[in-house]
């Protein structure tokens, strides 16, 4: 690979001697190229929406095409006018100026490209809200085309996610992966939205319900991906990620996010309101349960929005300068997921149209057991009694065992004869497996995050060669410092023995980075996972007399988080493949006739 | 009504749109001085040079003036710097530092080399008085009024612009 | 141009995170876990959206000391927080302060909560009054019949 030292983007970000993943995702690693990815990325969705589209109607797939292809104008005009990523400059440098290495970085290199695919995923269900707004009908067809898109995007946005706070949780020195920074709700805020919306349109297509509510979720998660970039490379705000600060850039992303937002809420308010309304259900059914989800959702999305935002307005308005941090969004966010777990647990069980709560809860008296039984435990056995720990647990555990109890109760596992319950799983649509496997997601990352949260042992002091210390019941044993090189920065590394009742666990090797050509330093945790827990240790400064600073951590299940998130997007991913998605989508009815059959 | 909540979207965007706007080009990185129109915080901090005497609380009743804190690892402080000594040499306002975390050899050679427009110099080594004065970045200029009251703080470094915009204005007025 | 930025003010920053020291950390657990919990509310000025505890830059590190003094010498952690912010302002709070500026950011959630909530009632009222006076055309009438078999 060549590096043009004469582009000034290269010489900004790039150095000969990186190494060359680094070198390539580099390019996406500032305020040019990143856009450059993202206009690449637009284009490959319109391209794939043009390629697997075979089966929209021609004149639906034009007035897609035609949003996507606004969206995408008005993003190269962007590029022209305020960041060109060839800008040149002469005469060449001998050689870059390197690259912020916090950023050099398997798990940066590709957080930000997840983080776009799902973003401009998300640009298609924008597209194809513009487009049936314009043609003035929302039918189950148009449900079911925009979910696959629908899908993807949140998929893709779910491992974006989790990238970036794994990146936090072990470059940051410390075990925390989540910091409610803007820019991390600026990303959590179209997945909240996206959540949303493949739910509603999941009412939308086999219910025919929900229409202009699908549609307006379908804008929002475009919109807030927007508001999103908007943040980031304005400059209104400090935060980690943000990019330098100029106000340039940000009025002409205000301007875009005006038009195209604006645009799309005012066909909305146009058009909306003539969309006929669908199908009726009563109020406890799956459609019911549904609802409930997109609301907490929404509103626990609006909560969010409302802590990014506020501080800026207040700003905007001459008031004071505040900041709202982790506590405003613990006191916020988290009362309105403790609800939505709970409906999470035993919506799938409901019937669409008429439901049977006590018929559910019913059938899921194991599954209240085994929350029952979790919560029990965590009090019994956990010294300081965290209540919330316990009652978020027995949630994860009620989320897990309801999910199964569902899928067994479709598949009548352990009722029927073998042979039929193996016809019956084969005969499940891919999009029922794909639920119950991104809802075991969850419940498996609801476990980590509370278990790491409540149960982190800590360990901070200076140790001497030799030492040992015991930390959650295993002895870490410092084996001293050695400076070693490096690709592009020389390593100070500590190591450490890590044994629990006389075996070895393992050796750890934190290092402390110089990148001389940054002229910075960085700290790499050590970490060795148990799947049940993560043993992480980080080496610090010498004082002088022989001894370190050694950090060392003990986060239970903290590995579950990144877990459950894969698993959560793989769920995701499922259901994509389901062939109704694919091919099933029939022909679409005409005007006036009935919906199709409800599963 | 029921047309009314197919707007409140566009209308709430539109709200937003404004706000933002609004913000746009503000540095939000400068934070407003919690202690604005109230009295000098409690300090005392030993000399830094040998002949120019330390600064405390007290000294900073009875004239209008200013108070900077400096370091000499402080690469903007030398951009500011040539404006303090303009002001000395016009000898309109008595001129403060506070040195702020810094070597005092250091501090020593810089002042040498550069010139010292300041009467008193307070040595901060721990950055403790700093904190007292809610400092958070170097440099920081502020006007103290004759009763020994911060009435304005400068966040950064002071370029000719702001002495003539805001800072000399000031001094005049609470001169009179 | 971000060259000439960064030349107007140096922050008492430093990137990556760190957190506590040991030379820090107070003797007795109880007040260190109280220094724990200011940590935890206290913005550091200079770095982004992190707690004085997250982070290495050294005014944050002054801070911590500056908390554990005050807990030392037997003050409140509610009387530490005012400590600071009398001297850096409420931006320095995690937690904003509840007053008249900020009740729409605290009870807007609830409030936005509140009024879905009553907006769907209201749609699930309407609906099923809707639902039971409407009823099916002649044209319904005839779909649904040829649905059910054409029984008459």
């Amino acid at each position: 690979m060549q590096s043009d030292f004469s582009v000034a983007n290269v010489v900004a970000n790039s150095h000969s001697t990186k190494p060359m993943l680094y070198k390539v995702s580099a390019a996406w690693g500032n305020h040019e190229g990143s856009l450059l990815l993202w206009v690449l990325i637009l284009a490959l969705f319109g391209a794939a929406v043009a390629g697997f589209g075979g089966n929209l109607p021609a004149a639906l797939k034009a007035r897609v095409l035609s949003a996507q292809g606004m969206i995408a104008t008005g993003f190269f005009l962007f590029i022209i006018f305020t960041s060109n990523p060839f800008a040149r400059i002469f005469p060449p440098p001998m050689d870059g100026e390197g690259f912020n290495p916090l950023l050099q970085d398997p798990g940066l290199a590709f957080h930000p490209p997840f983080l776009y695919l799902g973003y401009v995923g998300f640009s298609i269900t924008f597209a194809f809200a513009i487009a049936a707004l314009i043609e003035g009908r929302v039918d189950p067809a148009w449900a079911r085309w925009v979910r696959p898109w629908a899908l993807a995007a949140w998929s893709f946005l779910t491992i974006g996610i989790a990238l970036g706070s794994w990146w936090a949780y072990y470059e940051l020195g410390w075990g925390g992966f989540w910091f409610w920074d803007p820019v991390e709700n600026a990303s959590f805020l179209p997945w909240l939205v996206g959540t949303a919306l493949i739910h509603s349109a999941s009412v939308a297509e086999k219910r025919d319900a929900l229409k202009s509510w699908t549609i307006l979720l379908a804008i929002l998660a475009f919109s807030l991906s927007l508001v999103g970039t908007f943040l980031v490379r304005s400059g209104v705000l400090t935060s980690v990620h943000a990019f330098a600060n100029d106000p340039e850039r940000g009025l002409f992303i205000l301007v875009l996010l005006a038009v195209a937002v604006g645009g799309a809420f005012l066909l909305y308010a146009l058009r909306a309101p003539a969309l006929k309304p669908g199908g009726l259900f009563a109020p406890i059914s799956r459609e019911g349960a549904l609802v409930l989800n997109n609301l907490l959702l929404s509103v626990a999305a609006a909560a969010v929005l409302l802590g990014t935002l506020y501080p800026l307005f207040l700003d905007a308005l001459g008031g004071a300068r505040i900041s709202v941090g982790p506590p405003y969004f613990n006191a916020t966010f988290l009362p309105l997921m403790l609800p939505l777990f709970v409906v999470m647990g035993f919506g799938p069980m409901l019937a669409w149209k008429r439901g049977d709560v006590a018929g559910a809860l019913q059938r899921l008296r194991a599954a209240m057991g085994v929350a029952g039984g979790v919560a029990i435990g965590v009090l019994i056995f956990d010294h300081d009694r965290h209540i919330l720990a316990a009652i978020a647990l027995a949630l994860a555990a009620w989320i897990a065992a309801g999910t199964f109890v569902e899928l067994a109760e479709r598949i009548r596992l352990f009722r029927s004869p073998i042979a039929d319950t193996l016809a019956r799983a084969r005969g499940l649509p891919r999009a029922a497996y794909g639920m119950t496997v991104a809802h075991l997601g969850i419940a498996i990352l609801i476990a980590g995050v509370t278990a790491t949260s409540a149960w982190q042992t800590e360990l901070i002091q200076t140790m001497r060669v030799g030492e040992n210390v015991t930390v959650a019941g295993y002895r870490f044993t410092f084996e001293g410092v050695s400076e070693v090189p490096g690709a592009n920065y020389r390593a100070e590394r500590g190591a450490f023995l890590v044994e629990r009742n006389g075996r070895t666990i393992a050796h750890l090797f934190p290092e402390r980075r110089f990148y001389p050509v940054e002229q910075r330093q960085t700290t790499e945790a050590a970490i060795h996972t148990t799947f049940f827990s993560d043993l992480y240790a980080v080496v610090g400064d010498g004082d002088g007399k022989g001894g370190h600073v050694v950090r060392i951590y003990h986060n239970p299940l903290v590995p579950w988080i990144w877990i459950g998130a894969i698993v959560t997007a793989l769920g995701g991913g499922i259901s994509l493949t389901d062939r109704r998605h694919r091919v099933g989508a029939p022909a679409r009815a005409d005007r006036g006739t009935a919906p199709q059959a409800a599963e | 009504m029921r047309r009314l909540l197919y707007i409140l979207p566009v209308v709430l965007l539109g709200l937003v749109a404004v706000l933002a706007y609004l913000r746009l080009g503000k540095d939000p990185s400068i934070l407003p001085s919690a202690l604005i129109d109230r009295p000098a915080p409690e300090f005392a901090l030993p000399p830094l040079l040998d002949g120019v005497p330390g600064l405390a609380t007290a000294d900073l009743k009875g004239q209008v003036a200013l108070v900077n804190v400096f370091a000499s690892w402080c690469a903007p402080c030398r951009v500011e710097h040539p404006v303090f000594l303009r002001l000395k040499e016009e000898g309109r306002v008595a001129i403060y530092g506070i040195n702020y975390k810094d070597k005092p050899e250091d501090a020593t050679a810089w002042l040498q080399r550069l010139g010292n427009p300041y009467t008193r110099i307070g040595a901060d080594r721990e950055g403790r008085a700093a904190i007292e004065w809610g400092v958070y970045g170097v440099p920081e200029t502020f006007v103290i009024d004759r009763e020994g009251r911060i009435r304005y703080r400068h966040v950064g470094p002071v370029q000719p612009r702001d002495l003539d915009e805001k800072i000399l204005p000031l001094l005049r007025e609470l001169q009179k | 141009m971000i060259r000439a930025l960064a030349l107007l003010l140096v922050l008492l920053t430093a990137t990556p995170a760190w957190t506590v020291e040991p030379d820090e950390i107070l003797a007795d657990p109880a007040q260190e876990a109280r220094a724990r919990e200011v940590g935890q509310e206290l913005r550091c000025l200079v770095c982004q959206n992190q707690a004085i505890d997250d982070s290495n830059a050294p005014l944050a590190r002054d801070l911590r000391i500056l908390v554990r003094e005050r807990i030392k010498a037997g003050d409140s952690n509610a009387q530490v927080m005012d400590f600071v912010v009398a001297r850096y302002g409420d931006f320095v709070r995690l937690r904003p302060p509840m007053r008249a500026e900020t009740y729409l950011l605290w009870f807007g959630p609830a409030l936005i909560l509140a009024i879905a909530l009553s907006a769907l009632l209201l749609a699930l009222r309407r609906r099923k009054a809707a639902s039971r006076t409407v009823p099916l055309d002649a044209n319904e009438r005839a779909r649904l019949d040829k649905i059910l078999g054409g029984e008459p």
